[in-house]
């Protein structure tokens, strides 16, 4: 059930975000039961004499995965193209998580600053993760500029709404069968989650829904099962729905039956 | 003269060079990134390169991100 980025084979389909968690003890603990093989993280302003941030940096480290940073809340190319190459020196990664805020209410990415931020990027060598919506002209713009990777939301982040839009995420599966698709925001149960990559996904990313749960521990095995379900599921190939009944048992040789 | 850390205005010593002046307030250099009005300032620049008045300094270290 691994997932190829790049050069890099990760063990897992689950990505894990590391905010929202009760305790720093509960992230590495859900982190590490989630099995997931990549985890993301910010960066923050920090003031003098704090060193929140190396204690929070040790403990992922500790847990083995590897590191894929974002610029949340970043609302321009400027800002994000900044963030990432400070991202870039604090973690030691050229993978970037790459959002540009469009939208307070929604925290829809602006597609102009992030195809921005995006072809700039690319040309540094970062490994860019857009974060975008389901539109397929921009994220075939995103792979014309370099993106090998999109991470289209389901709904908005944090919402736990699931999928809005299942046609779109379908279509940019078969519109771009080559690109490595993760689904990155408003997934809220792990059945959305199976349900994503029924549709050929290659990976989730899930925060809220595992942070915030009543166990983070038990949701992040619950969520690592879901994915792996819904991933053998798609390899193993679905079938197709039908409009009428089909009867799965034998017809003929029914008792009392008459053609 | 009058600069900005992280969206606080403060004093920094005329000419001072970013090392100097990150290692007066204990930042540890090994965890934490620099911009200056914007622009990413790399670690090897921190010896050479000198604070301005009126200079934005943004000082950002790991946090937890979704």
């Amino acid at each position: 059930m691994s997932l190829r980025i790049g050069n890099k084979e990760i063990r897992s389909r689950l990505i894990i975000g590391s905010a929202q968690y009760p305790s720093p003890e509960e992230m590495k603990n859900s982190i590490i039961a989630s099995g997931a093989g990549i985890v993301t993280v910010s960066l923050r302003r920090q003031n003098p004499n704090a060193n929140e941030g190396a204690k929070f940096w040790e403990i992922i480290k500790s847990t083995g995965c590897e590191v894929l940073p974002n610029t949340a809340g970043c609302k321009t190319a400027k800002e994000a193209i900044t963030t990432a190459q400070m991202a870039r020196e604090l973690f030691n990664t050229t993978w970037i998580k790459l959002e540009t805020v469009g939208d307070e209410y929604t925290l829809q990415p602006d597609p102009i600053e992030l195809l921005e931020a995006a072809r700039v990027l690319n040309n540094e060598g970062f490994e860019v993760f857009p974060y975008c919506t389901e539109d397929l002209s921009i994220a075939q713009r995103l792979v014309d500029c370099g993106c090998s990777i999109l991470m289209p939301w389901a709904s908005p982040i944090g919402s736990a709404q699931g999928i809005l839009n299942e046609y779109a995420l379908r279509t940019l599966r078969e519109r771009l069968p080559d690109v490595t698709l993760v689904v990155d925001a408003g997934i809220g149960k792990p059945s959305e989650a199976a349900r994503v990559m029924e549709l050929g996904y290659n990976a989730v990313l899930v925060n809220s829904a595992i942070a915030l749960a009543d166990d983070p521990v038990d949701m992040g095995k619950a969520f690592a099962a879901a994915v792996n379900a819904g991933r053998l599921g798609y390899e193993a190939g679905l079938i197709n729905t039908r409009d009428m009944a089909r009867p799965s048992t034998p017809v003929p040789g029914t008792p009392f039956w008459n053609e | 003269m009058k600069i900005k850390l992280n969206g606080e205005e403060r004093e920094a010593v005329t000419g001072q060079k970013l090392a100097d002046f990150l290692t007066e307030l204990n930042y540890d250099t090994g965890h934490c990134a620099t911009a200056i009005n914007g622009e990413f300032i790399t670690r090897s620049l921190y010896s050479e390169t000198t604070i301005q008045e009126n200079d934005e300094l943004e000082i950002v270290a790991p946090m937890q991100g979704g």
